[in-house]
């Protein structure tokens, strides 16, 4: 029973982990820079889910739309106001500007929403279900094989669409791209939405196992840069499986040794990656031709 | 063009003038500073006022406000005014030794209020009994706080200390429950190792063993890896010691897995929206506390009801003070060391010290106090003084009387 609960509390996690790991990716793959504020984006997530569906009292899946298209303008303002004045510049600038912006998120949220945490409601989490002998909520099921279906569908999208063929473009050659007649800017902005959207989900498929607060994304936006590190920035699957790795080693080791040892290994776990296999565990070395 | 430097157009009379000006000007405002200083008794509060547990720095600071008024009504400590400096701790060690820093060094104040976090707290009394400062824990209850082993100790406390409430949560586990082979699942902090330090000594004192101890982080999603070790080592009790959000992670837990274990828990869950957050179950937990409105009928308790609700409007029922604990434990501690500065007479620090000391009796909202502090107990509270509550209907009601 150790062994079975600690892989559905990992797998679960792992996935939460992954899906915020994906919008690393999505934004590196497309533009080379990364939004450092997924933390605050997915507490963004949960607290705009939590105020239209159970403040305002939205049918939940209106709700769900409403707080994910907002995540996505959130993150077209990431792009326009954080990351292109740098990029233009040559500058990296941008790397603090997502920190700051995910930090002042934060406290804005902080005054707006309220200094307490909420319980965020979920038929999904309400009556326990027993698999194995173990007990697990039917969204903690849900919630990897969502992560999984929105890895697949970003891999199918950029191995099999034109749009894919673009993006892949706009990262390898974009004046080239630029000159065939793409909109890298427009692609460029649409990658942080992705990426900010894919952390709403995350926030929100969370939030009934966890809570809604103004710092609720912090520790797991530093955990799924973790994950998209070890899995390789430039590989869809390779972060998410990455992301499984990380929540069920996290759950293994706090089963087995427990809490007071989980970060260490962990982050530990993330060190020996990076040593023997720099790029990430399924990442691959950028070649640049001179 | 002149180049000519700004300073060689200004003449050598305009520049002194100027800062003739500005010295003058600064010295105003510093002696109006000071007379303002003087004509006040300036209390500082050092508590988190932001954050999940912004709820209890609240607390703290209405029981306190209450009191000033009161004593404010009556002209105040040593016929001056009582203000009340605030500052936001953050739940931040370092950021509350640098309010200390600030309100004792530039503020001038008297006695310093602590707030809910023993981390916050441990950090600093080193400070407060090096500068001769006064101290007042109306909540943090790890042990070390007054105990902590100066020879000149200036930490005070009216509020619940680990080791007795350790002693007291072991006491109920067994009488009620029935408990041999108990488990603990603490917060990963230093106010969860003096709970494990208390724990251990006082089920050593009844020769029990128990079943592992297992901690938790604030941001710990799912605790059930932590419980299943407990569960599979045979625990029959659960002592948890956290504040809200892991509490409640804890509890969630427990129902995730359909572990029905009895769950006696220190007063962390009372801090905010505990029975929001954990859910059903979180009615079932057992929590010790120092104070209760809810079936509290004595006409200090009714008073000071009343004046809450009078100065803050969004209080309606009994339900919109929680936790009360920090309310009364905060009231009660302003209105002791408003007798400690009149007995010492001034608001030296080393003569408040004393105050404290010869302190007789006081009638307060919690009880009334005969000596409450001497050189040898700096805690005015005592096991006799704890009551065990349960949230329903997200009110907390007593489950026993102290």
């Amino acid at each position: 029973m150790l062994i079975t609960s600690a892989l559905i509390t990992g797998i679960a996690l792992g996935a939460m982990y992954g899906l915020l790991a994906l919008g690393f990716h999505i934004t590196y793959a497309v533009s080379n820079t990364v939004n450092f504020s997924q933390g605050a984006s997915m507490m963004l997530g949960a607290v705009l889910g939590y105020t239209f569906g159970v403040t305002l009292s939205w049918p939940m899946p209106l709700a769900i739309l409403a707080a994910l298209f907002w995540c996505g303008v959130f993150g077209l303002a990431v792009e326009r106001f954080l990351v292109r004045p740098f990029v233009a510049r040559g500058s990296n600038g941008w790397l603090m500007a997502t920190i700051a912006g995910g930090i002042i998120l934060e406290n804005v949220v902080l005054f707006t929403f309220g200094k307490e945490p909420r319980a965020f409601p979920s038929d999904l989490a309400k009556e326990p279900i027993q698999v194995f002998g173990a007990g697990a909520y039917p969204l903690q099921f849900v919630i990897p094989v969502t992560g999984l279906a929105i890895a697949a569908g970003l891999w199918l999208v950029m191995h099999h669409t034109k749009i894919g063929t673009a993006m892949r473009a706009v990262v390898q050659r974009p004046e080239a791209a630029r000159l065939m007649g793409v909109d890298t800017q427009w692609f460029i902005a649409g990658s942080f939405a992705v990426s900010t959207v894919l952390a709403g989900i995350a926030g929100m498929l969370i939030a009934p196992l966890f809570h809604v607060a103004a710092g609720m994304g912090t520790l797991f936006g530093v955990k799924a840069f973790a994950a998209a590190i070890i899995g390789g920035l430039h590989s869809a699957w390779g972060v998410m499986i990455a992301g499984l790795l990380y929540g069920i080693s996290e759950a293994l080791v706090t089963a087995f040794f427990g809490s007071s040892y989980t970060q260490i290994a962990s982050f530990s776990f993330v060190i020996l990656v990076l040593i023997f296999a720099p790029n990430g565990m399924f990442g691959r070395a950028a070649i640049q031709k001179v | 063009m002149s180049t000519k430097p700004l300073f060689s157009k200004l003449s050598r009379r305009a520049l002194l003038c100027a800062a003739g000006c500005a010295v003058a000007t600064a010295m105003t405002f510093s002696l109006v500073h000071t007379a303002k200083a003087d004509d006040t008794i300036k209390i500082g509060l050092i508590a988190t006022l932001s954050g999940p547990s912004a709820k209890s720095g609240e607390a703290i600071t209405r029981g306190l406000e209450v009191a000033i008024d009161e004593l404010n009504a009556a002209g105040g400590i040593l016929g001056k005014q009582v203000e009340l400096l605030s500052r936001d701790d953050e739940s931040n060690p370092a950021k509350g030794l640098t309010a200390a820093r600030e309100l004792v060094q530039r503020e001038k104040v008297a006695v310093v209020f602590g707030g809910l976090q023993t981390p916050v707290s441990l950090a600093m009394v080193p400070y407060f009994n090096q500068v001769k400062t006064p101290f007042m824990g109306p909540w943090a209850a790890g042990t070390p706080v007054t105990k902590n082993g100066a020879e000149e100790n200036y930490i005070f406390r009216v509020s619940a200390v680990d080791e007795l409430v350790d002693i007291a949560l072991v006491d109920r586990a067994v009488a009620v429950h029935g408990s041999k082979l108990p488990g603990m699942i603490l917060i990963n902090n230093p106010w969860g190792e003096s709970n494990e330090k208390g724990l251990r000594a006082a089920l050593s004192a009844r020769n029990m063993e128990y079943a592992g101890i297992e901690k938790i982080e604030g941001s710990d999603v799912d605790v059930v890896p932590q419980l299943t070790r407990l569960k599979e080592a045979g625990a029959d009790t659960l002592f948890m010691v956290a504040n809200v959000d892991p509490s409640a992670q804890v509890i969630k837990s427990l129902e995730r897995m359909g572990w029905q274990v009895p769950v006696v828990s220190h007063w962390g869950p009372a801090g905010g929206r505990f029975s929001e957050l954990a859910g059903p179950r979180g009615e079932e937990v057992e929590m010790i506390q120092t104070f209760t409105f809810s079936g509290n009928m004595t006409d200090k308790a009714k008073d000071v009801f009343a004046k809450l609700q009078a100065k803050y409007p969004e209080i309606e029922t009994i339900k919109d003070v929680t936790p009360a604990v920090g309310v009364a434990n905060a009231y009660d501690a302003m209105h002791l060391t408003a007798l400690a500065i009149e007995n010492a007479g001034s608001t030296d620090g080393p003569a408040i010290r004393q105050g404290f000391y010869d302190i007789e009796t006081h009638a307060g909202l919690i009880k009334t106090y005969q000596n409450p502090f001497s050189p040898d107990v700096h805690d005015a509270l005592g096991p006799e003084d704890y009551l065990f509550t349960r949230f329903i209907d997200g009110e907390i009601v007593p489950i026993t009387t102290n």
